[in-house]
């Protein structure tokens, strides 16, 4: 065991870390906002309107994250007219490649999760907001989406760390994010242990900051849920 | 001349598929007056009370707020809907409703509850909005509980916080839908007692209910329901001590 090579490439394990972070956190916001708009369409009466998003979000969940990977970085490629677009500058970089496959993964997950937690909003309580006068995008927006986003809130975190944990197929792309420098470091001192029992170090430490915030928005947001004391 | 009626409602008739739950049911309310309807479950009372905010679409008949008819258009296969969402939403917002399982917001504390529709729906201003609040919170009696949330609270609690709601639209009638229906046999006094100052100070209530004292001893005049029409009306008095009906004189027996 020599845990010196850590400490000399240290530096490494930090940028490694970043674009982890980055990475997953861009993926975590574009797929938010993508989920929203679809998780409620996703309620929509008109298999016209839930029936292609539902097409997608059973792709995207009954599919492997590598293989969706490797859909856009390899398999997009084989494609002439793409590469001949103005995409092509675009798709041929594995980041944004990687990007886009975790961003459509995480917003096809996310749109079921916040899909459930609408679908049990209380009946009741959209009836009042009708009752009162309510339009329907003021019912989505003041009753129905803050309902539903604390409802969804413990599975959400859940998705989130799931996405963390499977942005470690970046690196196999080439891209150098915590699990490609525990790779680069493992072909160049041929210690694996020590390699990616630091990589795992810095996941869970990442791991722990999400879990951590959530915790403070469940205390937050889940003060209705609360038995009194 | 006559004052235009607070609320008006003509010839009402709702079908369920096949099933007739109203069969032309009217009624007048003028400013002031508290109406009840009473009936069995079944009759068809709530359902009535529903229609007249549109939370269900009546199939025919029209109904006047203030005077402004709701307007309706013919829909698919002979149903009637709404024309103008516009202003059945306007008119919802004239129409407070209290609800059998008083469905308050239960991600919000009982104030922001009060406060959300007058800020949202009638513009209000958070200050406007949070001194009605107070005042109604202090009136029903909850204003220590304003922080709470719902499910922090009895179900009495709850239910006056409900009508505080209510009222913080400063609405033109009241529809009450069976308010004490769900709540433990101690606590319907005390949304009762409510009802009655509410009663007393003038306002305009139709009160679905199965609580005979209340529609005896409080109402202007009660409507009995039975099988989807109107089988006998009055004053309380007439309907309570000298039934003309069969029916109303069974049902009675058996409230009792």
């Amino acid at each position: 065991m020599d845990f010196s090579i850590i400490f000399d490439n240290f530096d490494l394990y930090l940028q490694g870390a970043w674009t982890t972070i980055q990475l997953v956190f861009l993926a975590l916001i574009i797929g938010l906002i993508i989920a929203l708009p679809l998780a409620i369409l996703r309620n929509h009466k008109n298999p016209l309107v839930w029936g292609p998003i539902w097409v997608y979000t059973f792709f995207f969940r009954g599919t492997p994250l590598l293989v969706q990977v490797f859909l856009v970085y390899y398999g997009f490629g084989q494609f002439e007219a793409l590469r001949e677009s103005f995409l092509w500058p675009f798709f041929k970089e594995a980041y944004w490649c990687a990007l886009l496959a975790f961003t459509l993964n995480t917003a096809a997950y996310t749109t079921e999760i916040f899909r459930g937690a609408i679908a049990n909003t209380p009946l009741g309580e959209i009836e009042a907001a009708k009752a009162y006068g309510m339009s329907r995008w003021l019912q989505i927006r003041r009753i129905i989406l803050p309902s539903a986003l604390r409802r969804a809130l413990p599975a959400y975190s859940n998705e989130v760390v799931f996405m963390l944990h499977g942005s470690a197929i970046a690196g196999i792309i080439t891209i150098v994010d915590l699990t490609g420098v525990a790779r680069i470091i493992n072909s160049k001192y041929y210690s694996p242990f020590e390699a990616f029992i630091a990589a795992g170090l810095f996941y869970m430490a990442i791991t722990f900051t999400i879990v951590f915030v959530f915790r403070k928005l469940e205390q937050r947001y889940h003060a209705h849920l609360r038995p009194r004391s | 001349m006559s004052e235009t009626a607070a609320l008006e409602v003509r010839d009402l008739h709702k079908h369920f598929n096949e099933l007739e739950v109203l069969r032309g049911v009217s009624l007048k309310a003028q400013k002031g007056e508290v109406i009840s309807m009473i009936g069995s479950s079944g009759s068809g009372k709530s359902t009535f009370l529903r229609c007249i905010n549109l939370l269900e679409i009546p199939t025919s008949g029209d109904i006047y707020v203030n005077g402004e008819k709701i307007a309706m258009k013919p829909g698919k296969r002979g149903v009637a809907t709404p024309a103008d969402q516009k202003q059945v939403e306007r008119i919802r917002s004239k129409l407070s409703m209290v609800f059998q399982s008083f469905n308050l917001w239960s991600h919000m504390t009982i104030e922001e509850n009060i406060i959300e529709a007058p800020m949202q729906v009638l513009k209000l201003s958070r200050k406007e909005a949070l001194e009605r609040a107070r005042a109604l919170m202090d009136k029903v009696g909850i204003y220590e509980k304003r922080a709470y949330y719902p499910g922090h609270m009895s179900g009495g609690q709850q239910q006056r916080a409900a009508i505080a709601r209510a009222l913080a639209m400063e609405p033109e009638v009241m529809l009450f839908d069976e308010p004490t229906s769900a709540l433990d046999p101690e606590l319907v006094s005390e949304v009762l007692k409510v009802m009655q100052d509410l009663a007393e100070e003038g306002r305009t209530m139709i009160v679905v209910t199965h609580e005979m004292a209340f529609a005896r001893d409080v109402s202007n005049k009660v409507l009995f329901l039975h099988q989807g029409l109107i089988e006998e009306q009055g004053h309380p008095d007439t309907v309570f001590n000298n039934p003309e009906s069969e029916r109303l004189q069974q049902f009675l027996a058996s409230s009792y």
